[in-house]
């Protein structure tokens, strides 16, 4: 793991995959599936090297294309973006195969062109976002995953989910204007956006810049939770999520997580407590909307009709208790925020996913919260929703429950400790009696006769997929240990920003790992002029 | 000054009617609000680098490469990249729209004309 190239794999090998994938699909389609498997896979073990990597507390810098820090690009490593890798790929995997399983019939790869180019280079983009230190960067990055996400939302067409896609995606595109907005006004006041340099800089601003830096920082924040999926900026989300297919709304999942993260980075690093005029620029907005979006989400999932829009509600509920934990800022509730989204992220994967399986299974009823005709696996997939139930609504013994204990314990020690008790507690109430309801009219209230066993049961393959993610979930919560010591370590990382400035500022330049320009025939590179 | 002043009132314009036509409830006025939008984003990232006429951003020989001497090119190269990008996503859109109105039989923002002032639409 000595090989300095590592930290960029998780960036070019989807994007060399998902290149080859847009020649091989349309003639190879069997080969596409395996390579894109293929893909994914090795992603996922590169992301686990870099997160053993990231264990030993020091923050590794990557210069692109070798052009200095803080002129050229730079990626980081540090815990939190290795912790974000890993679920990602962990996901990432289940959902493709998932997608690829089944006869050519059922299969959703193949429901309409370009299913596996679009899936890398979504892969592409968050591992971009996740690594890179640099904000123009960053901007790129989230268009690379949002127009992989478009065309993923509209995979297998139709009405719905053309109309869900004109919301999506000019919103979106309003975000993405306010964004450049945000980036260039903090270019023209410090002269830099690398974010380690920019983290710097701001700290120092006179004062008469100042209060432009702050409207920069607070539109960035906007940007972010646009992404997130925060109070008055979620309503996009239930709608898009459930018109999605199964995979595509499971690896969606780590989407909403993209917002999460750029916060938990930004808001320590630039605009945290060091940031002298722009210090603590979150912290006002960030517990109250937190809040008020847990807060709503309960009331939205207790009004849902349908399953998936139910679990589009759950996704908004973490957000909205992720963005409370990250705002209320001390050390130890943002540990247990990144503790809790490891949870959260995967029980949304699995609980789109098993929604598929109940809507195949109840023919025209699909995932429409009334009673209705049974086909075959209801005992099996009724104790799946079970167990994923539980694990949503953070009762023990899985590790939402530890989560949000964590969350509530290092609450005690700040400012809005009562609301935040009742509020999250009230709001999981809320949550389970949704939960409850809806899986006793899925499954408690069959009609006879019982359908017969519709035409795709679920195949080997599918069932691996949703295994996997529930082992994933039970590792979550037996390792709960070791896990929760990483996560705070990530905070605890995130919170010292000195040595993540280090890193990147003083990043040294390392030799190629393909001389292009020898292999060329130009001249040989020189890394001093 | 006044070149400042004149560029700072077009851009207010173009986000006025950006923002205004964003919120209409056809889908052809929300994309033209989304490409004045990125007009007038692209522009701001242009002013960043701050309007100095007559200092292009090419090196000469014996003139200090300062910002003294010459205007900042690196938000020409970001304005570059954010031109690529929305006219890429215009056209996206422009493609969903057709797609939409296609399937759905209306160009209503929702996918479906509201039903109270479905009449008031058609007489207009």
């Amino acid at each position: 793991m000595n090989w300095p190239h590592w930290i960029v794999v998780p960036i070019v090998l989807p994007l060399l995959a998902g290149a080859a994938l847009l020649l091989a699909e349309r003639s190879r389609p069997a080969l596409a599936a395996r390579l894109s498997l293929a893909a994914t896979a090795a992603q996922l073990l590169v992301s686990i090297g870099l997160a053993a990597q990231s264990a030993d507390g020091s923050v590794r810098a990557y210069l692109l294309g070798n052009w200095s820090a803080p002129f050229g690009i730079a990626l980081a490593l540090d815990r939190l973006s290795a912790l974000l890798l890993v679920l990602t790929g962990v996901i990432a995997l289940a959902a493709l195969a998932y997608a690829v399983a089944g006869d050519a019939k059922s299969r959703v790869d193949l429901r309409g062109p370009h299913f596996h180019a679009l899936f890398q280079f979504q892969l592409m983009g968050l591992a971009g976002a996740f690594l890179t230190a640099d904000l123009f960067n960053l901007f790129v990055f989230f268009e690379v995953l949002l127009i992989a996400s478009y065309g993923l939302l509209l995979h297998a067409g139709g009405a719905a989910r053309l109309r869900a896609a004109i919301h999506y995606v000019s919103f979106n595109l309003a975000g993405s204007a306010l964004f450049l907005v945000a980036v260039s006004a903090l270019y023209g006041i410090a002269g830099t956006l690398n974010m380690a340099d920019l983290a710097q800089r701001v700290a120092q601003l006179p004062p008469e810049s100042a209060a432009l830096a702050r409207s920069a920082g607070l539109l960035l924040l906007v940007v972010f939770c646009v992404k997130a999926a925060l109070l008055p900026l979620y309503f996009w989300l239930p709608a898009t999520y459930s018109a999605a297919t199964a995979p595509v709304a499971a690896l969606f999942a780590i989407m909403t997580k993209v917002g999460v993260y750029a916060v938990a980075r930004m808001y320590t690093l630039v605009f945290g407590a060091d940031g002298g005029p722009v210090a603590d620029l979150a912290s006002p907005w960030l517990p109250v909307l937190g809040l008020a979006t847990i807060a709503l989400a309960a009331v939205g999932s207790l009004a849902a009709r349908s399953l998936r829009r139910l679990i589009g509600y759950l996704v908004i509920a973490s957000a909205g208790t992720l963005l409370l934990a990250l705002g209320l800022g001390s050390r130890a509730t943002v540990g247990a925020a990144l503790f809790y989204l490891v949870n959260s992220s995967l029980v949304v994967a699995v609980l789109y996913l098993l929604a598929d399986r109940i809507g195949e299974q109840r023919g025209e009823h699909g995932d429409l919260l009334a009673p209705g005709p049974f086909g075959a696996e209801r005992n099996l997939l009724g104790a799946a929703y079970f167990v994923a139930a539980i694990a949503v609504c953070g009762l023990p013994p899985l590790a939402g429950f530890l989560g949000k204990s964590l969350l509530l314990v290092a609450a005690r020690d700040t400012g809005h400790a009562a609301w935040v008790w009742a509020i999250v507690l009230a709001s999981s109430l809320a949550i389970t009696v949704s939960l409850v309801r809806a899986g006793s009219r899925i499954f408690w209230k069959p009609i006879e006769p019982a359908l017969p066993a519709a035409a795709t049961a679920t195949s080997s393959v599918q069932a691996m997929a949703l295994g996997w993610l529930f082992g994933a979930l039970l590792i979550n919560a037996a390792a709960a240990g070791p896990l929760a010591r990483f996560t705070g370590a990530a905070a605890e990382q995130l919170f010292e920003r000195r040595p993540y400035i280090d890193a990147v500022l003083g990043a040294q330049p390392v030799p190629a790992a393909v001389p292009i320009r020898e292999i060329l025939g130009g001249r040989p590179a020189k890394d001093e002029p | 000054m006044t070149v400042e002043f004149v560029l700072a009132i077009g851009l207010g314009v173009l986000t006025a009617a950006g923002v205004w036509l964003l919120l209409r409830e056809r889908v052809f006025d929300v994309i033209v609000g989304l490409t004045l939008l990125s007009y007038a984003v692209n522009l701001f990232i242009f002013l960043t680098g701050r309007v100095r006429p007559g200092r292009p951003p090419i090196v000469e020989s014996g003139l200090a490469p300062t910002l003294a001497h010459y205007a900042d090119p690196l938000p020409q190269a970001l304005v570059l990249t954010a031109i690529v990008i929305s006219f890429a996503m215009t056209a996206l859109i422009l493609v969903i729209a057709l797609r939409a109105r296609a399937e759905t039989g209306s160009d209503h923002v929702d996918g479906a004309e509201p039903a109270d002032d479905a009449a008031g639409q058609r007489e207009r």
